[in-house]
């Protein structure tokens, strides 16, 4: 086994995986305890599709796909957030409106150019091979701002998240908080599809944050426990996708299902023993 | 000294109107409690107080505090049911409101605690939130509540769901931090009966005209003889 894990590191397409990979278990780990807390999940799983169809149009088009689908990615994220807040139309319905809409968008391109390819397949379903020098420059530079930016406005975001209209009447720009949060989610997950796939991203930022739910009960202990579970369940099943030649993205979902498992159990054993 | 004037405030609640030409003062030291039936715009009135809600006409005037001082009891949310929060982060994070800052500083973490002892809930701080009774949690939010101002607190509804003896409980804890720490106070409360016992002012949203005035002048209403019977000429 330690024999297979040095070979995984020989591989340099392996290594950049692992580099991307780490950073956004961790950004996603951090922004879906606000998500899943504000009833916010399917934004996530929205946004990821719109990022689909932004990639197939950035491969159509024949150009960089991170170009193309952050800032796509991240004007959908303001519409959804604008729907959500707008009581007349119902966010979760819009968000599946959006979301199917750029799905259809994307194969359509994709039809009319290409067709469906292994690089569709790859933003489909992830692929570890898709991450190029220039990529994991781009994803480090983007997670260290999401990082940054969330440890900055950690006590805001909580406040926020807990308690809106009384962060606002205390004076804190909720708006824009909101926004923020909105607009890290879409980094982060344009980021992150790459190697996991449009339709398994949204499980990074659901299952750290439900899973740690299960056994911590205070913020910040959900929080850090998210994060730590995140990126462990990620090399896990990284480790796994190689050595037993499995698509990395679906490897690590199992495994985080797996995880959620573990911790409902402790969760319950915890309750029955205080 | 006078810290709130509303003159003549209108507010619609979604489309409809909800409030419909209400005045009245908050003076330092008031125990104000705005009664009234359902729909007559009382919570809506707060939140335009606050200024989450846009008020559509009429003035709301502050003097002496400006409006992010005011410590907010607001209605119970869905979002807090499940939310994993400790006592003391939810105490901390009332201490938000001057301005921008990145962590909270030692000055805050002892007004918290501060808070956290007046309140009575030193030996819960560590607990969970959510895990907490009715009456605990409302002791909590006050303590955050508190960290926000020492001059004003609006309560929205505070005892909706108690039972009677910690509903009596909290309006003892209220009464006190109005008598002894002289925090001004503004409740939307159902309870006629608790409202008339220690308040001062009583403010009366009916859909046919309001009612604003001292316990005394009120009870000389109509409204209330109605409720509380014609013996009670207090």
């Amino acid at each position: 086994m330690l024999d297979t894990f040095i070979q995984m590191f020989s591989y340099s397409f392996m290594l950049r995986a692992v580099i991307v990979g780490v950073l956004v278990a961790l950004c996603s780990a951090l922004l879906g305890v606000t998500l899943v807390l504000k009833r916010y999940s399917m934004i996530g799983d929205g946004l990821s599709h719109v990022g689909f169809g932004a990639l197939c149009l950035a491969l159509a088009m024949n150009v960089a796909p991170l170009a193309i689908s952050v800032p796509v990615v991240v004007i959908a994220a303001f519409l959804l957030l604008r729907i959500s807040e707008n009581s007349k139309i119902k966010g979760d319905a819009a968000i599946a409106l959006i979301s199917s809409t750029a799905l259809a968008l994307g194969i359509i391109v994709t039809s009319m150019t290409t067709g469906i390819n292994s690089d569709v397949n790859g933003y489909m379903f992830g692929s570890i091979l898709a991450m190029s020098t220039t990529d994991v420059y781009v994803s480090i530079i983007l997670s260290a701002f999401v990082l940054v930016l969330y440890v900055v406005f950690y006590n805001k975001i909580f406040a926020v998240t807990f308690d809106e209209n009384f962060a606002r009447a205390t004076g804190t720009k909720t708006g824009m908080y909101n926004t923020l949060v909105s607009l890290l989610t879409a980094i982060t997950i344009v980021i992150g599809m790459r190697i996991m796939g449009a339709m398994l991203i949204s499980s990074l930022i659901i299952f750290p944050a439900l899973t740690s739910m299960r056994v911590c009960r205070s913020f910040k202990s959900v929080v850090v426990t998210s994060a730590i579970v995140s990126i462990i369940c990620f090399f896990i099943g990284l480790f796994i996708s190689f050595a037993f030649s499995m698509p990395a993205g679906a490897s690590v979902v199992a495994v985080n299902a797996i995880t959620f498992g573990i911790f409902s159990i402790l969760g319950i054993a915890k309750r029955k023993l205080s | 000294m006078k810290l709130i004037d509303c003159q003549n405030v209108y507010m619609n609640y979604d489309s409809t109107k909800a409030v419909n030409g209400v005045s009245f003062s908050v003076d330092s030291g008031d125990f104000l409690c705005i009664v009234g039936e359902n729909g007559t715009g009382k919570s809506t009135l707060l939140k335009g107080i606050l200024g989450l809600q846009k008020v559509n006409s009429g003035t709301i005037t502050f003097t002496g505090i400006v409006n992010k001082e005011i410590g907010y009891l607001p209605q119970k949310t869905a979002v807090q049911k499940d939310f994993p929060a400790s006592v003391r982060e939810v105490v901390l994070s009332g201490c938000q409101s001057r301005g921008f800052r990145l962590f909270y500083t030692s000055a805050d973490r002892k007004k918290a605690q501060k808070n956290i002892e007046l309140l009575g809930i030193d030996g819960i701080k560590n607990k969970p939130f959510n895990e907490l009774s009715g009456g605990q949690q409302q002791r909590v939010l006050l303590a955050r509540a508190l960290c926000a101002t020492d001059k004003l607190l609006l309560l929205d509804e505070p005892t909706t769901g108690l039972d009677p003896f910690v509903t009596a409980e909290l309006y003892r804890i209220v009464d006190e931090l109005n008598k002894k720490h002289g925090v001004a106070v503004v409740m939307v409360t159902h309870d006629l009966k608790n409202s008339v016992q220690y308040a001062n002012k009583i403010l009366c949203m009916e859909h046919d005209g309001d009612f604003f005035g001292t316990v005394d002048e009120y009870m000389k209403t109509p409204a209330a003889r109605m409720i509380f019977g014609g013996g009670t000429n207090a």
